[in-house]
């Protein structure tokens, strides 16, 4: 499958301020991409550079084998579902649908269905003369999506389009951008910051930080796999612990040796190690590879949520159904393939591409 | 409650001095000097001589908004773009004038227009012919458009600063270009600005008697000018509060409009 | 090619920019010239001289009028700041209806023609009986100068906080100290710049002034109008240069002090 939209050296700075740096990314056909990242990674800038609405100061924009760096917005095949909606106020539903349909002076009985079929998809069939401000924010959002559809563009850029919204309503929604992505079978580009929502519906996760890409993978690769210190912490909760590689499929974490299945980062080697917090087992003491005190305990619902502290005063954060209560000697268990090794930035410059706190 | 009690003075005040005073012009109005009911003052701006005032007022006033919005919507976008949030000195360099003297302002183009003025003693230095430029219908309208333009500026500027700039990205993404966005979205949105312009204009345009007098010398009359003649000369105050009557007419209709249009007073100055 | 659009459309909007910009202040700039100017042509640069300034400030006339002018704005905008700050509390408390009707007489000044203003006032004075001088001039600014005070106190007024109010009056305040402690702070930038806004328009206003002074007495505004129907003197240049240097101070401090104010929030 060859990809669809590429960006080639993407670079943009705003009043002197790099916000993207020599980027790359490769977008492929019918995929559901999510560009994720804190305020300020770039993500937005890269939707808003992919849709026409900046401009790169340098680098390239391809689409469909096509350099269309320099076509402006209303030229480009691809549309775009904008954060606060963007709709037009002074228009009611079935004008705010039919706006680029009449644009293209496309006819009428073809606008009429389109409309028809745009609202059935997005659940709100009857809300043709409806006006703007009687919907709902989530409708709002339904009509935001149905008014870029119409124009069947083969992109859908999201600029967080789900950020105003409640959180039940998030997740109905959630699915519902998957099933549309489905039964139209179209590529998505969907920008957010909320990491729930990237695992939920991405086909492909760009976790992103400070105009660079941290790493490029599917849920299960960004969740289990992070690269990185920074995609581990922004992922998820971790256990993020200095450690030395002893040798291949053996690591030194305080002292205590663990069991792992990662290879090649040679022998005595400094690393960074990621444990979920809910992949460790609290065994009796005399189980365990290290020993701690559990010293904070909340019920969080689903799981309970402890604090074990160790000697050496690291607090290792522990998901777990079973309860351990304050001041109980436990033991940590991790199970080799929970644990996932990362190599540690050698210099200061890779320190600020990788890993920013 | 004791509150409600600090309105007090406000509301003698405004009784007093907004109220009484109008309802004084309605009976001036409406009644000649024996304190009889007429419609005589009203009836009278059917006469050659007012009509020709009223209209020529109307015209002149009618092209000075119409120039104004012209200048003033392309200069209202430009500024969003440049001005960046309200305060910002571009902005306030072209409302400025607004708050500027208006008889010295009508002063500056009168040292400019007149026939040993400026602009001829430029060009008679140039060798080239001088023109008659003061006391001319034109010389009224430029006088207008000068000490009116802020006003139409400042709504349209404030309403369109409100339109977010998604909404313009979202008309382009579906594929409009700048013309069918001008006309589509910016127009549509900016009605109140544009109303509220226009009011802000048109109306102190149509009743002037200062621009007509410093500009327009004593051979062109605008009805402001019949109007304050007969207050300060003729002294018929009945006609001149018949006449005025007519004036709050074409007034109030463009109150009307703007508390149509301007629900949320998002057009005014304020 | 898509930059030197861009480039050539930006040169385009700062081209009409600067043009609207001659055309709005080249005529006041001619008249700052030309009073410096020592020669009673318009064309010709006669030296530069502070004569005119001399002769202004010589004349009895004109230092009188700017007496009444100043004195009037100051007088009517300090009475319509305290009317006026009083009333939009009260109107603040009041239920929509009669809020409405209020908010709608305190916009006639506002949207009526000022000629229609000015000759009702006159009209209005006359049939009270009081004689047209120096009191109705004030009268007569202090009424349309309360509007500008009450729409600039109301933003500020919605903006409290009601609980703080309430607050001090929790902790053993009376109402009247609890609003000069907590209240009043608040809205002191809108009833600043009220005040300005009002002292403003009164130094501004010539046509309401026009038809409610009556015989004998000047404000700046009435002096240049008659002055200039006779003929323009230079002096009068430089009066409108000082009285423009003047307003541009006053706004300046009107526009740009509020905001820093609420940006040190």
């Amino acid at each position: 499958m060859s990809s669809l939209i590429d960006l080639i050296n993407v670079s943009k700075s705003f009043d002197g301020t790099l916000v993207l740096d020599d980027l790359n990314l490769s977008v492929k056909e019918n995929t559901f991409v999510t560009l994720l990242g804190p305020s300020g990674c770039g993500k937005t800038t890269t939707l808003r550079i992919i849709g026409g609405f900046e401009r790169a100061d340098a680098g390239k924009v391809i689409f469909d084998g096509q350099d269309i760096s320099n076509l402006p917005p209303n030229k480009r095949q691809l549309n775009t579902v904008f954060q606060k909606y963007a709709l037009f106020t002074h228009m009611n539903i079935a004008e705010n649908i039919a706006f680029g349909l009449k644009i293209k002076n496309k006819p009428k009985s073809y606008i009429q269905d389109k409309i028809k079929y745009a609202l059935k998809l997005v659940n709100l069939d009857g809300y043709e003369n409806r006006s703007v401000d009687s919907l709902s924010g989530g409708q709002q959002q339904r009509i935001a999506i149905a008014r870029a559809i119409v124009n069947e563009p083969r992109v859908l850029l999201l600029d967080e389009p789900l950020g105003a919204l409640d959180l039940k309503l998030r997740q109905d929604m959630q699915y519902e951008l998957i099933r549309l992505k489905n039964e139209l079978g179209i590529t998505f580009i969907y920008v957010t910051h909320d990491q729930e929502e990237a695992l939920t519906m991405s086909d492909t996760i760009v976790v992103m930080n400070q105009g660079y890409i941290q790493q490029t993978g599917t849920p299960e690769q960004i969740y289990n796999e992070p690269e990185n210190a920074f995609v581990a912490d922004f992922i998820g909760e971790s256990n993020i612990l200095h450690g030395t590689m002893l040798r291949d499929e053996l690591v030194e974490i305080f002292g205590a040796k663990f069991p792992c299945v990662d290879k090649g980062f040679g022998t005595n080697s400094p690393v960074d190690v990621v444990i979920r917090p809910e992949d460790i087992d609290l065994v009796s003491p005399e189980e365990g590879s290290l020993t701690g005190v559990c010293t904070h305990l909340i019920f969080k619902g689903v799981h309970y949520e402890m604090e074990v502290t160790t000697p050496d005063g690291f607090e290792w954060l522990v998901h777990s159904t079973d309860m351990c209560p304050v001041g109980r000697k436990v033991g940590i268990h991790v199970d080799p393939f929970d644990i996932q090794i990362m190599n540690k930035p050698a210099s200061e410059d890779e320190e600020a591409v990788g890993v920013n706190e | 409650m004791s509150k409600k009690l600090l309105s007090g003075p406000y509301l003698i005040w405004m009784v007093g001095f907004t109220v009484i005073p109008l309802i004084l012009i309605v009976y001036y109005g409406l009644t000649d000097r024996t304190g009889a009911f007429t419609l005589a003052n009203v009836v009278s701006i059917a006469t050659a001589e007012h009509a020709k005032a009223l209209w020529l007022s109307l015209g002149l006033s009618f092209i000075s908004t119409l120039v104004c919005l012209l200048l003033a919507y392309p200069l209202a976008m430009v500024l969003r773009k440049r001005g960046i949030g309200k305060g910002s000195f571009v902005v306030f360099i072209f409302i400025l004038p607004m708050w500027m003297n208006f008889l010295l302002r009508t002063l500056a183009w009168q040292t400019l227009l007149e026939r040993n003025g400026v602009i001829n003693g430029i060009l008679s230095a140039l060798h080239l012919p001088t023109q008659s430029l003061i006391n001319t219908p034109g010389a009224i309208v430029l006088g207008m458009v000068y000490n009116f333009l802020p006003f139409m500026v400042l709504p349209i500027y404030n309403v369109l600063c409100k339109i977010d700039d998604n909404t313009i990205n979202a008309a382009h993404d579906l594929g409009a270009n700048f013309w069918q966005t001008l006309l589509l979205i910016w127009f549509p949105l900016s009605v109140p600005g544009i109303i509220s312009g226009i009011t802000m204009v048109f109306v102190p345009a149509l009743t002037t008697f200062v621009i007509s007098n410093l500009l327009g010398g004593s051979k062109i009359l605008l009805i402001g000018n019949v109007i304050e003649q007969e207050f300060t000369k003729g002294s018929n105050w009945h006609l001149g509060s018949g006449l005025s009557l007519v004036l709050m007419v074409f007034i109030l209709a463009s109150m009307a409009l703007i508390a149509k249009y301007d629900k949320n007073g998002e057009g005014s100055s304020f | 090619m898509k930059r030197t659009k861009d480039s050539f459309k930006r040169l385009v909007e700062n081209f009409y920019l600067v043009l609207i910009m001659v055309f709005l202040y080249a005529p006041i700039a001619t008249l700052m010239v030309l009073s410096f100017s020592n020669s009673k042509s318009r064309t010709q640069w006669g030296g530069f001289t502070l004569r005119w300034y001399g002769e202004m400030f010589k004349s009895a006339t004109i230092m009188t009028a700017l007496q009444n002018t100043l004195v009037i704005a100051f007088a009517s905008a300090l009475l319509a700041t305290i009317i006026g700050t009083a009333a939009a509390i009260a109107i603040n408390t009041m239920k929509p209806l009669p809020r409405t009707v209020i908010m709608g007489i305190t916009n006639i000044p506002m949207l009526n023609a000022d000629i229609v203003t000015g000759i009702s006032l006159m009209l209005a004075f006359i049939a009270f009986g009081i004689s047209l001088g120096f009191k109705t001039i004030l009268i007569a600014h202090i009424t349309f100068n309360i509007p500008y005070v009450i729409l600039s106190v109301m933003p500020k007024l919605k903006q409290t906080n009601k609980s703080v109010y309430e607050a001090a009056m929790d902790l053993g305040a009376s109402p009247v100290y609890a609003f000069f402690k907590v209240v009043f702070p608040d809205i002191l930038p809108g009833v600043l710049s009220g005040f300005l806004l009002a002292f403003t328009m009164s130094l501004d206003d010539f046509i309401i002034t026009h038809f409610t002074k009556g015989a004998g007495i000047n404000t700046l505004s009435t002096l240049i109008y008659s002055e200039v129907r006779r003929g323009i003197k230079p002096s009068m240049y430089a009066l409108s240069t000082i009285i423009f240097v003047t307003v541009l101070v006053l706004l300046i401090i009107t526009n740009f002090a509020p905001h820093k104010k609420q940006e040190g929030h």
